[in-house]
């Protein structure tokens, strides 16, 4: 018991540890408000980098040079629309980790719904067809039979 | 008939986009200033703090823009090739010391050789966010109408010179403009 209870202690030790590693520790703001966008933000776009972090979670330096960009246009009071079109003009529709509609990527936003339409369309004909089958069947020559 | 037929055809549509999602490299990231305004800066120049390097003096004609710093491998690669590269005169190049020590980039260049018509010191990286550079060396090609023509991410070699930077620079002193 003692043993388990040890592990177990070990293992939210751990757990909570992971916070001691973030990359981006020192408070941007002191308006609780101002920090909040601020850590949204940073965790939307994508350190460029190293692909598959968001500059928040990035020690490269360019993901410091561009938490320092957003901290100074939220401070420099820009909208998040406009730090977001800020990135995207420089970096491309690639630095958002919450990717916009656009002209070029349509197809893959209405994929699910072309895909459940032509899924439905097949199952109704399958449908269809097999219960004109059953009935043919049963109003046959050999009709009355079951 | 159809029923093999079709999902046949769906197969081979998939597997070509597949294929092809196999060739690309997942690093490579399309800049969005391909065909629009370069944007403008004006630094403090590597030799000389006191001497400015700006965009602005470089309208009217084509120019290149190589993104380096001594941290940068690749950087080192290329250097050869960049001072082959000025030796053709075909247009004026201008780094960019993206985020580096001053005194290690001098030295670098006495070193090397400098290939460069101007470098421009950017200490605090903001110019290279403006250009939406995100890894060194980067090397932009900016016609006579200050729009960027090409960019190509990673050292540059004689055969990308010769195959994406030379005609366009020969089409844009020609006028015909952007050829993307």
């Amino acid at each position: 018991m003692n043993r388990v209870l040890r592990t177990l202690l070990l293992a939210i030790t751990i757990a909570w540890a992971g916070g001691a590693l973030a990359i981006d520790t020192q408070r941007a703001f002191d308006d609780p408000a101002l920090q909040a966008r601020y850590e949204n933000i940073t965790r939307e776009l994508r350190c460029l980098v190293c692909q598959n972090e968001t500059i928040a979670d990035s020690n490269a330096t360019l993901a410091g040079d561009l938490r320092r960009e957003v901290r100074e246009m939220i401070a420099a009071g820009k909208t998040d629309d406009e730090i977001r079109d800020f990135m995207i003009a420089r970096y491309g529709d690639f630095v958002l980790y919450r990717p916009r509609m656009t002209r070029m990527n349509f197809l893959l936003w209405a994929a699910p719904v072309l895909l459940l339409a032509m899924g439905a369309f097949g199952l109704v004909r399958v449908v269809r067809r097999r219960a004109a089958e059953a009935k043919l069947e049963s109003e046959g020559p050999e009709g009355g039979q079951s | 008939m159809w029923k093999f037929i079709i999902p046949f055809a769906l197969f081979l549509v998939l597997g070509a986009f597949l294929y092809v999602g196999l060739q690309r490299d997942p690093s490579y990231v399309p800049s969005p200033l391909i065909g629009k305004q370069a944007p403008e800066f004006s630094l403090p120049s590597l030799q000389d703090a006191a001497y400015p390097v700006a965009s602005s003096d470089l309208k009217g004609k084509a120019w290149v823009l190589n993104v380096w710093g001594t941290w940068c491998g690749g950087c080192r690669q290329e250097h050869g090739v960049l001072m082959e590269i000025a030796k053709q005169n075909a247009v004026p190049l201008i780094g960019l010391d993206w985020k580096d020590d001053s005194a290690a980039a001098q030295q670098w260049l006495r070193d090397l050789g400098n290939p460069y018509a101007a470098v421009a010191s950017d200490a605090v990286g903001r110019v290279a966010i403006d250009w939406g550079v995100y890894g060194a060396p980067e090397t932009f090609l900016i016609g006579p109408d200050g729009t960027v023509l090409y960019k190509h991410i990673a050292p540059m070699t004689l055969e990308v010179w010769a195959k994406e930077f030379l005609p366009r620079i020969a089409a844009a002193k020609a006028g015909k403009g952007a050829q993307t």
